[in-house]
C-alpha cells in the first residue's frame, strides 16, 4: 500500500489517498471536446489495480484521447475540454486546483515513438527524480529503474553513453525506466511497440507483464494480438456517425477475444472493419 | 484489413467438409446395403474406401492448419470455427471407421444366411445418415437452432438399437450356433448407435461456433447402461 498526495497549489493542502482499493481509476461520464467537436462521449470505465487494461478500436475512436485524459495530457491542447470525472484512487484528477504535474508523476506515460532525451542513459533515468527533488542515492535509483525496465544488463557498462545510441527497443525500455524512476502508480502506454521489430515487441510485452506485478498498466494498441497476449482486460472503443468515440464493450480479455457480446466488437477483432 | 482470402478459404474448407460428409454417408448406407445383401465384393470396396476417407480428413486438417497459420483467424467466431472444423473432420473420420467395421461384419458373415431378417439395422442406418446430413448442413450454414434439436432424434436410434440388442440376445440363448453371427450383427448395430452419438457431437460444435457456449446436448456414452 502506497500513500499518495496530489498537491493543491492554491491552498497547498494535499489530497491524501492510498492505493489499496480495487480500482486504480474510475471514469465517470467522461466527455472530451476539442473546441465544439466531441471526441469522446459518455465513457464509464473502471481500471483494476495491478492489471493490464488494453484499449482497442479503429482510428479516431477516441482511445488515445481517453488515455491522455488519464494523466491530463489533454491540458496541453488549448482547445481540449474535459467533462465528467476521472477518479484516481477515489480523487477526481480534474478537481479545480489539482496539480497536473503531480498527476503525471503518479500516472506516467510511455509514447509510441521512443523519445529519450539527447543525454546520457544515466541522465535520462535520473532526470524525473532530480526535478522532483529526490534525495536518495541516484545511482541506486538509476540501477533499480533500469533493472525494472529489463535494460540494466545491456547498458550497465555504458551509462554515460547517449540514450540515442541505443536500439529502438532499448530506447523504449529506457523510456519505461525513466517513467518508473519517479515511482508512479499507473503507467499509460500509447502504442508502445508499434515502432519496434517483432523481437523488441515481445520484450516490451514480457516487460509489461513483469511491471504489472507492481504497477497498473493501461495500453492503447492497434495490434489486437498484442492486446490478446498481454492484457487482463480489454476495452473496445468505436465511434458514432458524428465521429464521437465511445466505449462499446469492456470485459476480460479472454472473453472479448473468444466470445465478445457485441457484434461490432466481433466485426472489429475479426478484421471486418477498422 | 482484407478478409477476402480468409473468407474464401473458410468457404473452401466448409465445402470440403460437405465432400467428406457425403463420402461417409455413402459409405455407411452402402455398407448396410452390402450387409443386407451378403454383397462381399461391395463390402471389400467399402472396407478399402475408408483409406480415402482418412486421406480426405487429413487433407482438410492440413488445409485448416495452413489457413490458421497464414490467415490467422484467431479471434472469436473465426477461431471457434477453425477449432470446430478440426473436431468435425475427426468425428466424420471415425464415422467412416464405423462403416468400415460394418463392411468387415459382412465379410465375416460371408454367405451364411442371416439369423434374422435385417430390418432395424437398415432403419438405424437411414435415420443416422439422415441426422448426419442435416447436422453437417447446420454446421456449414451456422444454423444453431437446427443443431439444437437434432440430438433429440437420437432416441429413435437408441430405441432401435435396444430392440436389435434384445432380439440378438434372445437368439443367442435359443440358438448357440448363431452366437458368432449375433455378435457380428450386434457390432454393426453398435457402430450405427455410436454414429448417432457422434452426430450429437457435431451439433454441439455448431452451437459452440455460433454462440461460444460449449454444452453437452445429449448423453452419448450411456447406451450400455440403458440396455
Amino acid at each position: 500500500m502506497t500513500s499518495i498526495s496530489i498537491a493543491h497549489p492554491q491552498t497547498l493542502e494535499a489530497v491524501e489517498t492510498t492505493t489499496n482499493g480495487k480500482y486504480a481509476i474510475e471514469v465517470k461520464d467522461l466527455n472530451v471536446y476539442y473546441g465544439d467537436f466531441r471526441a469522446v462521449k459518455n465513457v464509464n470505465l473502471k481500471i483494476e489495480r495491478q492489471k493490464i487494461t488494453a484499449m482497442i478500436g479503429p482510428s479516431g475512436c477516441g482511445k488515445s484521447t481517453v488515455l491522455r485524459a488519464f494523466n491530463r495530457m489533454n491540458d496541453l491542447v488549448p482547445s481540449a475540454r474535459v467533462q465528467g470525472e476521472i477518479l484516481f484512487h477515489g480523487h477526481n484528477i480534474y478537481d479545480p486546483g489539482v496539480d497536473s504535474v503531480q498527476v503525471r508523476k503518479w500516472i506516467g506515460m510511455v509514447f509510441q515513438k521512443p523519445n529519450p532525451f539527447p543525454k546520457s542513459i544515466y541522465e535520462n533515468v535520473a532526470w524525473g527524480a532530480r526535478i522532483n527533488g529526490y534525495r536518495g542515492s541516484m545511482d541506486d535509483l538509476v540501477e533499480q529503474a533500469l533493472r525494472g525496465a529489463a535494460l540494466w544488463d545491456e547498458v550497465n557498462d555504458k551509462l554515460q553513453q547517449s540514450g540515442l545510441s541505443l536500439s529502438g527497443g532499448q530506447q523504449q525500455r529506457l523510456c519505461i525506466a525513466r517513467t518508473i524512476a519517479v515511482k508512479p502508480d499507473i503507467i499509460l502506454m500509447d502504442e508502445p511497440a508499434s515502432a519496434l521489430d517483432p523481437i523488441a515487441t515481445l520484450r516490451i510485452e514480457e516487460l509489461m507483464r513483469e511491471l504489472a506485478q507492481q504497477y497498473t498498466i493501461i495500453v492503447v494498441t492497434h495490434n489486437m494480438q498484442q492486446a490478446a497476449r498481454v492484457s487482463d482486460y480489454t476495452a473496445f472503443f468505436t465511434m458514432n456517425e458524428d465521429r464521437a468515440g465511445y466505449l462499446m464493450e469492456f470485459g476480460n480479455t479472454s472473453q472479448i477475444f473468444t466470445n465478445p457480446k457485441e457484434k461490432v466488437t466481433e466485426d472489429y477483432i475479426t478484421g471486418r472493419f477498422g | 484489413m482484407s478478409r477476402e482470402t480468409l473468407d474464401n478459404k473458410t468457404r473452401y474448407l466448409l465445402d470440403q467438409i460437405l465432400v467428406l460428409d457425403s463420402m461417409v454417408e455413402n459409405s455407411t448406407l452402402d455398407a448396410v446395403e452390402a450387409l443386407k445383401r451378403h454383397d462381399i465384393e461391395s463390402a471389400r470396396r467399402i472396407y478399402a474406401y475408408d483409406s480415402q476417407i482418412n486421406a480426405k480428413r487429413f487433407e482438410i486438417e492440413q488445409d485448416t492448419m495452413i489457413t490458421i497459420a497464414t490467415q490467422q483467424p484467431i479471434m472469436a467466431h473465426d477461431l471457434r470455427l477453425m477449432a470446430s472444423i478440426l473436431e468435425v473432420v475427426s468425428e466424420l473420420e471415425r464415422m467412416g471407421d464405423y462403416a468400415k467395421g460394418i463392411a468387415r461384419v459382412t465379410m465375416m458373415i460371408g454367405s451364411e444366411p442371416h439369423i434374422k431378417p435385417l430390418v432395424d439395422i437398415p432403419r438405424m442406418a437411414a435415420k443416422a445418415v439422415d441426422m448426419l446430413h442435416r447436422a453437417i448442413g447446420a454446421f456449414v450454414t451456422g444454423d444453431a437452432e437446427t443443431a439444437r434439436v437434432i440430438p433429440d432424434e437420437d432416441d429413435e436410434i437408441d430405441d432401435l438399437y435396444n430392440q436389435v440388442y434384445r432380439e440378438l440376445v434372445a437368439i443367442m440363448f435359443t440358438k448357440p450356433a448363431a452366437i458368432d453371427q449375433a455378435n457380428y450383427l450386434m457390432w454393426a448395430a453398435h457402430n450405427l448407435e455410436r454414429l448417432g452419438d457422434r452426430v450429437s457431437n457435431i451439433c454441439e460444435r455448431t452451437i459452440y461456433v455460433v454462440t461460444g457456449q460449449l454444452k453437452e446436448l445429449a448423453a452419448s456414452d450411456d447406451q450400455m447402461d440403458k440396455s
